[in-house]
């Protein structure tokens, strides 16, 4: 359900984008949420979770709210940052779900941080830090596992291997036959691959390095392949819009992967859900979602006056 | 009351802010050595132990990153540049996400109370990396506070307000300081954030100062009383925010303004300081404002070039003088030796 959660809202956002009423650089999610869903699952509502610019599957995931994720991007005084933060600076400290950043890497070690207080305090909570593969070019990166490592701190370091960074792919990153796995281990930092688009396998991994973070073992870095089905920001598809960066086979070869219908499948293999009940609960899914997001767009603006609130 | 120097006031305040609040810890390059940044955490390593007072590897940003996670749970970290232009490898965390924080998430992700002491060095060989001021950029943010203690009482006063402030605050320490003695309540007495003092009152001209550029304006003060000008001097004591009243109150009084700043003039704090008196005291100044900084270059190494490099209590007295309309020659020797002997 969380899976269909996240993807109809997403798929929503991408609908209605070109209405020009939702004026905020949106990066949309759609292909990637069993990373988010399986990391949530095995978390604690205190835990302490952080995000990036392609952040709304992680807020969704921890339970964030889709009427208040609908309403910050509408600008209304309702989002979940009142209108001040719009799609990449989102928060929901009720469900874990700290903080959200443009900046690559900047939460990686602001999460870092959070799991420095934890052990500091002497509490069993984790922090999680999700970021992309191409905040592992960024400096620091390095910094935080570091650092992590020396104080075997407890924090989860979840990297969304999607491939591409905008539009630069990983050959113009990476030296060919990079292992970002080999590269945290290389810091003392126990790591693993997942294949990012099976969500009881994300889940089981996280639950893995959650563990280990309780039992004060120190930070895990786990590395989710995955793909990402929109444009980099905004709500087209690439092959429509003539970007010849990747191409329509190796999209529709990902499609074949799609984590929901993967999800689908298993649970009718294990006859806790047919498809017939899937469609069903999908469809309402999805309109309770328009509903919402119907909802989100009448919400009052932020008042004029207010400018200057939180400054 | 009792006497301390500045580095003995820095460390009895961080000793009283991790005393009254079990949340503030300090952190940084060289926190816990012996010589523990001029005797400032020496006191505090020995009273709270390396669980509080602890080192860190040289990594300026992801440190001010895991301060300000660290902060967003409740901690109240006090993070330590021994340079402070090493900071400038931090201003992604400080200036991207904690200056920002409280706002852009719409007060719904609660505060990041996060203290960064930085040093300012100045002469015996500093040189271009070594010397810088960043009051001007950090100050340029909203969502930053910036503080500039040019006092014992003050820099331990600061200190206090910054560790129960609900931000991010940087403090920029000048070593020229350390050494300098004044009074300093034993109590946890806090200097108010956003408030600038008037050490010394006088009606001709106006000295709005910054930092060791206070103590400097001081002593000219004194030489100018010699030749019967009465300079009043305003130490800033906070940059963000700014204390207009007072500027303006002490610009009104005189008609003269000299503002006398730690770093350059270009968009810098003593053309911000200058602006404010033109655009709101306009017609009560006599004299066009002046402004103070370090010549418009990297700062030398060579002792030649440093001495005029750096503006001192004589550049001070001079060009006051010159605004009154007296003669600036009148001036006497009055810059204080430099008793720095490195080696650093």
């Amino acid at each position: 359900m969380a899976l269909l959660r996240v993807r109809h809202t997403e798929e929503t956002i991408a609908a209605r984008y070109c209405a020009q009423e939702m004026r905020t650089p949106t990066h949309l999610g759609t292909g990637q949420e069993a990373v988010a869903v399986g990391v949530a699952t095995a978390l604690r509502k205190d835990d302490a979770v952080y995000s990036h610019h392609r952040c709304h599957n992680h807020y969704l995931a921890c339970g964030g709210s889709v009427y208040r994720l609908a309403a910050e991007l509408y600008g209304r005084v309702d989002g979940c940052s009142r209108g001040r933060g719009g799609s990449v600076h989102l928060t929901d400290r009720d469900n874990g779900f700290i903080a959200s950043s443009a900046i690559l890497g900047e939460t990686v070690a602001v999460a870092t941080g959070s799991a420095l207080a934890f052990k500091m305090d002497g509490q069993d909570r984790v922090a999680v830090s999700f970021f992309g593969e191409a905040a592992c070019e960024e400096g620091i990166f390095y910094e935080s596992l570091n650092y992590a490592a020396i104080n075997a701190l407890p924090i989860i370091y979840i990297c969304e291997n999607n491939l591409y960074s905008t539009e630069s792919p990983l050959a113009v990153r990476q030296p060919a036959g990079t292992e970002l796995c080999a590269r945290a281990q290389s810091f003392m930092v126990a790591a693993e691959k997942v294949d990012g688009n099976d969500v009881a396998a994300v889940y089981l991994a996280a639950r893995r390095a959650v563990a280990r973070a309780r039992a004060g073992q120190g930070p895990s870095f786990v590395e989710c392949f995955t793909y990402r089905w929109r444009e980099h920001v905004g709500p087209q598809f690439d092959h429509e819009v003539g970007r010849s960066y990747r191409g329509k086979a190796e999209f529709d070869a990902w499609m074949e992967r799609c984590p929901v219908k993967r999800s689908a499948a298993r649970l009718a293999e294990m006859g806790l859900a047919g498809a017939d009940e899937l469609a069903t609960r999908s469809g309402e899914v999805e309109r309770e979602i328009a509903e919402i997001f119907d909802r989100a767009r009448k919400a009052p603006w932020p008042e004029p006056e207010s400018l200057f609130d939180h400054a | 009351m009792r006497r301390l120097k500045y580095h003995q006031a820095i460390s009895e305040g961080t000793v009283q802010a991790m005393e009254r609040d079990d949340n503030v810890f300090c952190a940084g390059i060289a926190v816990d050595y012996p010589s523990g940044i001029f005797g400032t955490t020496a006191e505090a390593l020995e009273r709270f132990g390396k669980a509080r007072v602890f080192d860190t590897p040289a990594m300026e940003n992801a440190f001010t990153g895991i301060c300000i996670g660290a902060a967003a749970m409740g901690k109240r970290p006090i993070m330590v540049h021994p340079r402070n232009d090493f900071m400038f490898l931090a201003f992604d965390q400080l200036i991207n996400l904690a200056a920002k924080w409280r706002y852009m998430y719409g007060g719904n992700a609660g505060s990041v109370p996060v203290v960064v002491r930085a040093v300012i060095g100045r002469g015996w060989g500093q040189g271009a990396t070594h010397s810088q001021s960043l009051q001007a950029p950090l100050a340029h943010f909203p969502g930053m506070t910036v503080l500039m203690p040019a006092t014992p009482r003050d820099a331990k006063g600061l200190l206090l307000s910054a560790c129960r402030h609900d931000g991010p605050v940087v403090i920029l320490e000048h070593r020229a300081l350390y050494g300098v003695e004044g009074e300093v309540p034993e109590e946890p007495a806090e200097t108010p954030i956003g408030s600038a003092a008037v050490p010394r009152e006088g009606r001709d001209v106006t000295i709005v100062a910054t930092s060791v550029m206070t103590q400097e304006a001081l002593s000219a003060a004194e030489e100018l009383d010699r030749h019967g000008v009465a300079a009043e001097v305003v130490d800033l004591r906070t940059i963000r925010p700014l204390d207009e009243e007072t500027i303006l109150a002490s610009a009104r009084k005189t008609g003269r303004v000299i503002v006398a700043d730690t770093s350059w003039e270009l968009c810098g704090v003593a053309s911000e300081v200058a602006a404010l008196c033109v655009e709101k005291a306009f017609h009560h100044l006599k004299a066009p404002v002046r402004r103070l900084a370090p010549a418009d270059c990297p700062a030398p190494v060579s002792l030649s070039l440093e001495r005029v490099f750096y503006p001192r209590a004589s550049t001070i007295a001079r060009l006051a003088l010159h605004v009154v309309g007296a003669n600036p020659e009148l001036v006497g020797e009055i810059d204080k030796e430099d008793t720095f002997k490195g080696p650093y």
